[in-house]
């Protein structure tokens, strides 16, 4: 099979994927509060629900409002494209370079902070300056620390960046590694809008980041801002979990590659979203001035393991 | 957490699905709260309803922040003259189809405040009505099995 058949497939397995993700993190949330749970399906449910429904504009809304949850989910799809999640191998015209991958992140980005100031309610615009704020420190600390696991291996792709971990299994305990992994855990999680940054199911408006940007949206608009926030939080996940434990990553494009490269993803972003979900459960959300500080931190991670990453 | 376990009360058996409920919500509705000139005694047991022991949440319900996000509106008190515009206007801003849930005797109009002079009605005088609750307050039962009955679950 070709690589472009190979990456079509694992678009196809992330977006299956993604709301089970969110699934599995509410779920193990639900349990650990004492509650039933609504089970790991619920997401899907709510997709299809709010992909049967119209969307409502609010007075004064100009095209953004319409364009920007198509352009997020748009992104988001190029984002899993191009992040090794079940293959190594990467498009031939398009490599999966890091600085692709983290502009086109920043285009979902700038998309969802437009959605939240087109309405010109005080939430939003407060959302969507609080966002760009987490934003312009996440993007720095990604660079850095996906430039320290690029030093090894004289490659800024990251298909490349896997594969190599996933040959020489020694090189994913090497202090740079280590450190690189710990600073892009961090940035994750303040990307994909999960605690200690932001909290996904509060009802406060006053400490919502992304929730308060998305107030307005309704209908099949919410669900494709839902499925993109959802599929952003499964390709950054996967791209952890590959860059911590590359077992199973297929490094060819034969079609029992791939179907162990998709089973080994699926169970282990499943495992460390269940882990996501326990830790939640400890975490209390930082005041929004704290948060630098926690990004700063992780900023500083990213530093060291460049550094360590030349010396080691 | 280990040791108290499970804290959720067991399942009731699913209530009958109310009439005239919409097929596209059938297993996940998502839950707008108004508070339309209520005692809060309501709130306190929908507050409960949605809790970790009755959980309302693991038959598909959920409440959220905004009625655009929303696909039933959960009506509490009786409608003063203050708040029949603002209810008019999340009706009219909660996307279609949706349902309108009037909870608790104020709201249907036999509470012990429907006489005062600042009401301007029952629930059902200024939005159209699809289930009702009564109970001075409800119970946290009669409050899920309202919301299972739209759920269907």
């Amino acid at each position: 099979m070709s690589a472009a058949v190979a990456i079509l497939l694992q678009v196809c397995v992330v977006v299956a994927a993604a709301p089970g993700v969110a699934g599995v993190t509410r779920q193990v949330r639900a349990r650990l509060e004492g509650r039933v749970g609504a089970g790991v399906l619920q997401p899907y449910r709510d997709l299809r629900k709010l992909f049967a429904k119209r969307p409502l504009q609010a007075s004064g809304t100009s095209w953004v409002t319409r364009a920007a949850p198509v352009l997020l989910v748009a992104s988001s799809l190029v984002v899993a494209a191009l992040v090794p999640v079940v293959t190594t191998q990467a498009l031939p015209d398009v490599p999966g370079d890091l600085f692709v991958v983290v502009s086109v992140l920043l285009v979902g980005s700038v998309a969802v902070a437009l959605l939240g100031l087109d309405a010109g309610s005080a939430f939003g615009g407060m959302g969507s300056s609080r966002h760009m704020m987490i934003t312009a420190l996440v993007e720095p600390t990604v660079l850095l620390a996906v430039y320290a696991l690029s030093v090894p291996v004289d490659s800024s792709a990251l298909g490349d960046i896997v594969g190599a971990r996933h040959e020489d299994l020694t090189s994913i305990a090497s202090p740079g590694g280590l450190l690189a992994v710990a600073a892009l855990a961090v940035v994750v999680v303040a990307e994909t809008g999960r605690l200690p940054v932001d909290n996904p199911s509060t009802h406060l408006e006053l400490t919502m980041v992304h929730e308060a940007m998305v107030l307005e949206a309704s209908g099949r608009d919410l669900a494709r801002i839902e499925l993109a926030s959802w599929l952003r939080l499964t390709v950054l996940l996967a791209l952890v979990v590959n860059l911590v434990a590359p077992w199973g990553i297929a490094t060819s494009t034969t079609a029992l590659a791939l179907l162990v490269g998709t089973l080994a993803v699926v169970t282990k972003t499943a495992l460390l979203a269940a882990v996501l979900g326990a830790a939640e459960i400890g975490l209390a959300k930082l005041r929004l001035f704290r948060v630098p500080e926690l990004l700063a931190g992780s900023f500083a991670l990213a530093f060291l393991a460049v550094t360590a990453a030349y010396l080691v | 957490m280990a040791r108290t376990g499970k804290i959720a009360e067991p399942a009731p058996p699913a209530p009958d699905p109310a009439p005239g409920i919409p097929a596209a919500l059938r297993g996940s509705v998502q839950v707008r709260h108004v508070d339309a000139g209520s005692c809060n005694g309501c709130e306190i047991e929908i507050g409960a309803a949605f809790g970790p022991v009755y959980d309302a949440e693991r038959y598909g319900a959920r409440l959220v922040a905004s009625p655009r996000h929303a696909d039933a509106l959960l009506v509490t008190g009786a409608v003063t003259h203050n708040m029949a515009q603002p209810l008019r206007l999340t009706h009219a801003a909660t996307p279609d189809p949706k349902v309108v849930i009037a909870c608790g005797d104020c709201a249907l109009g036999v509470g012990p405040v429907c006489a005062g002079h600042g009401v301007a009605g029952t629930v059902a005088d200024v939005v159209g009505v699809d289930v009702t609750v009564p109970g001075c307050p409800p119970r946290p039962e009669a409050i899920v099995a309202a919301l299972r009955s739209v759920t269907g679950r």
